[in-house]
């Protein structure tokens, strides 16, 4: 793994640049991965608001129920979930993908026609991936933020901007950037794992089966891994 | 072939070529030549290390000793953009065809292109394309994807491929396995229509007999890692060798 590693970073900045293939897996792992991470962002905003309004008005502070649900998507829930989500679907694509690419010797009869496949097929997938979940996060935070408001109004009547207000008022520059910047690091970890399940699989088609599991699973346990680092290390820097 | 060959018509050397995984030998001191222009069918029993083989003249397999020369080049000393060089000159015909499943036909063909040839217009590429499907009879496949064709019709695709950029030399894997005998006997004439077309030199993986009877100019049998023999196919088939023989019976 540490090898696989270290050839995406030998590769990365050297020519030739795959940048259509690059464009592509954006438009693939990002574009086409929207309706999802949408989907998942809306109902876990809405049902976060449903669940917590009991507990604060219990205390007496249901008013702090935006600040309370916008921190807890932005800081952590959004970005882990959404990680998840986006490990479950793409990690999983890109391992069955190149698994079977591999089994069925396509990345052979890339290699014989002049194309580096590792170029081809993972760095521009790992780089996708990369750039791809924050904005995926940024996106499925604000889609959440509004299925708040909306669950904000089910029982109680807030307007949106007296919410979005309400909201900004309390996000601050160091609730956003850590957050974002792990979502960098879970997109190259989803990415990394399932280019290196597939690229590696062995065995026929039970082999593109198992690396698919296996990237899901292995890329998931990484994302809680990477949340507990960048937790103890946004504390050390004073940013929590 | 008959007639004395020289040096520069040889277009594949290979001498003492060793490959083995883990503790299995499976080539040991493998040599064969191929002349310009020439077709060898090189004979093995499965497992025999013939794909092993063909894989290391193109770099795909690194082998432990010998060497490989191609098209003049040495395989083995060759750096990644030099080896890409030589891969260009070289076809490669995979057993299981390996066309890009993501792709359409068109797609497919003119991958290699985009690789190799900068400076070609869009136009030209459409030409070479349609003029190399037409050469294996699929030209109304332009826009298919490789799913929605039958086995040969994906072997004749993933010829085209491998001829697209006009190769000296055509290396086949199995080109025939799998395929009912009707099919396979229409693979083996693509072949030598093929070799006289394009003016291709080869090596074919196979055992199928009747692909190697109408294919070959001579057969080289691979046994222990070893070239047992090369001969012509009806030589051969007049041997009492039992190691030749096994494969006539």
């Amino acid at each position: 793994m540490s090898r696989f590693v270290f050839r995406y970073f030998s590769e990365v900045f050297r020519p030739r640049y795959e940048v259509g293939q690059f464009i592509r897996q954006c438009y693939v792992i990002g574009y086409l991965s929207l309706p999802l991470i949408g989907i998942t962002g809306f109902i876990m905003g809405l049902v976060l608001t449903m669940q917590l309004r009991p507990s604060l008005m219990s205390y007496g502070v249901e008013a702090q129920l935006p600040v309370m649900v916008s921190l807890a998507i932005v800081r952590e829930i959004g970005p882990v979930i959404t990680a998840l989500i986006f490990a479950g679907k793409i990690s999983s694509g890109i391992g069955a993908e190149l698994g079977s690419m591999k089994v069925t010797e396509q990345i052979d009869a890339m290699e014989v026609s002049g194309t580096n496949p590792f170029k081809y097929l993972v760095v521009t997938r790992v780089l996708a991936t990369t750039l791809m979940l924050p904005v995926l996060t940024i996106l499925s935070d604000a889609i959440s933020m509004y299925g708040s408001y909306l669950g904000v109004n089910i029982k109680g009547h807030t307007s949106l901007q007296l919410y979005f207000i309400q909201v900004f008022q309390t996000l601050h520059f160091g609730d956003i950037l850590p957050a974002t910047i792990k979502t960098v690091f879970f997109g190259f970890a989803i990415g990394m794992i399932g280019c290196y399940k597939g690229y590696n699989s062995s065995k026929g088609t039970e082999g593109v089966g198992r690396s698919a599991n296996a990237a899901v699973v292995v890329s998931s346990l990484l994302i809680f891994i990477i949340d507990l680092i960048t937790v103890q290390v946004t504390d050390l820097l004073g940013l929590n | 072939m008959g007639q004395s060959q020289t040096a520069a018509d040889k277009v594949i050397t290979i001498e003492k070529l060793t490959k083995s995984f883990g503790t299995h030998q499976v080539l040991s001191g493998f040599d064969l030549e191929l002349s310009r222009g020439e077709s060898i069918v090189v004979l093995g029993r499965s497992g025999s290390g013939k794909s092993v083989l063909i894989k290391c003249l193109i770099g795909l397999h690194m082998p432990d000793s010998g060497s490989v020369n191609v098209l003049g080049n040495n395989m083995l000393a060759l750096d990644q953009a030099e080896l890409d060089k030589v891969r260009a000159r070289v076809g490669f015909l995979f057993q299981g065809n390996a066309l890009y499943d993501s792709m359409t036909v068109r797609e497919n063909l003119e991958f290699p292109m985009r690789r190799h040839m900068s400076g070609v217009t869009p136009a030209d590429a459409d030409k070479r394309v349609r003029e190399t499907l037409a050469h294996v009879g699929l030209e109304d496949t332009i826009d298919m994807m490789p799913a929605e064709l039958s086995g040969g019709m994906q072997k004749r695709i993933a010829l085209a491929r491998t001829l697209i950029l006009h190769p000296e030399i055509i290396l086949y894997d199995e080109p025939t396995t799998g395929l009912d005998p009707i099919t396979a006997r229409e693979i083996s004439s693509l072949m030598n229509h093929t070799k006289q077309t394009y003016n291709t030199s080869s090596i074919i993986i196979s055992h199928d007999m009747k692909c190697v009877e109408q294919t070959a100019d001579n057969v080289a049998v691979l046994v222990d890692g070893r070239c047992h023999a090369l001969a012509p196919y009806q030589e051969l088939a007049r041997s009492s060798d039992n190691k030749v023989r096994q494969f006539f019976d």
